[in-house]
């Protein structure tokens, strides 16, 4: 388990790569509109399978929502 | 008639750009999306739920709408930029509202951060029209630093205030380089036709449409009162005058 930060809150994540931890939360991977940033640079969506994660790291998962 | 709006390389035919924040329903959205006539559809970017992924509003907007992300709420560049670099991942579009808030309160731009955070984000690429205060100034310093267009409050985002200071207004849109959409304050029809006959570019309503009592009608007035404004602009208002002056003619007047 690896302590890291998810969307603002702090966690024991046991995954190692950003698929493995969308999977784990029930998120698919291969859904559209998905971006994510670690420790403030966004990972392109290829790299997603191959990013190790690790202890300290800030994950950000984004979607768009209604805005103005 | 055809009066096509350009920003950047694009080529608008509708002048009224709609949010999609805080309609009763996702029904309604879409259909007020359909009667505004819009082109251009804002949206923000936000953290999932990681209780489970829901069908996205994009899923839902499909192909029909240009997409624009905005930066709502962001307080800091880092956050802005972070924001608009996520947004164009997620969305595939280098198209950006860019907001920069000073203030939680009334929502005011912080226009210090605002220009370097544009500056920044049009290095990176991206064809940025930031939210800004009506001040000729500050929009000239947007587009100097390369905003494809600016995006001057009416009055305070959801106040339905309207035009607060309609000769900044004018004032601004008789001297920008670049578009001028009219964005927040907007509270019914006539504001945004205002806001046209104005000079202003193009027009962004959500909150006068969404929380009306009849969001579908207010779409298609709103539609209406873009188009009139645009119209009665191109057309050239008569001067202001301070006495009357009759418009049948005086010659054969009955009884003289």
């Amino acid at each position: 388990m690896t302590r890291m930060r998810i969307n603002g809150v702090e966690e024991e994540i046991s995954a190692t790569t950003l698929t493995e931890l969308l999977v784990a939360r029930g998120v698919d991977p291969a859904a559209r509109f998905l971006a994510i940033a670690v420790n403030g640079s966004v990972v392109r969506r290829a790299e997603w399978p191959s990013r190790e994660l690790a202890a300290g790291d800030t994950v950000e998962i984004v979607r768009p929502l209604q805005g103005g | 008639m055809t009066d096509p709006l350009i920003i950047a390389a694009a080529t608008l035919k509708s002048r009224l750009f709609v949010g999609t924040a805080g309609y009763p329903n996702q029904q309604v959205l879409l259909d007020c999306l359909e009667a505004s006539g819009a082109q251009m559809v804002t949206v923000s970017i936000r953290r999932i739920s990681l209780e489970g992924y829901a069908e996205s509003l994009v899923d839902l907007l499909g192909g029909r709408y240009r997409l624009l992300p905005n930066t709502a709420g962001c307080a800091t560049v880092r956050d802005a930029v972070l924001t608009a670099e996520l947004a164009r991942e997620a969305l595939d579009t280098n198209w950006l509202k860019l907001e920069l808030i000073g203030d939680r309160e009334t929502l005011y731009p912080d226009v210090e951060q605002l220009v370097q955070a544009a500056e920044e984000l049009v290095r990176k690429g991206f064809t940025v029209l930031p939210y800004c205060n009506e001040d000729p100034v500050t929009c000239q310093k947007l587009a100097d630093v390369g905003c494809a267009a600016v995006m001057p409050l009416g009055s305070l985002i959801g106040s339905g205030m309207g035009i607060a200071n309609p000769a900044a207004i004018e004032l601004i849109c008789s001297r920008s380089p670049v578009p001028v959409v009219l964005d927040a304050g907007i509270g019914t029809a006539s504001d945004a036709a205002l806001a046209m006959e104005l000079g202003c570019d193009a027009v962004l309503a959500n909150t006068a449409i969404a929380k009306s009592h009849d969001p579908l009608r207010m779409a298609a007035a709103m539609r209406a009162g873009v188009e009139g404004g645009r119209l009665a602009r191109l057309a050239g208002r008569i001067p202001r005058r301070r006495f009357a002056e009759p418009s049948s003619p005086q010659l054969g007047l009955v009884g003289t």
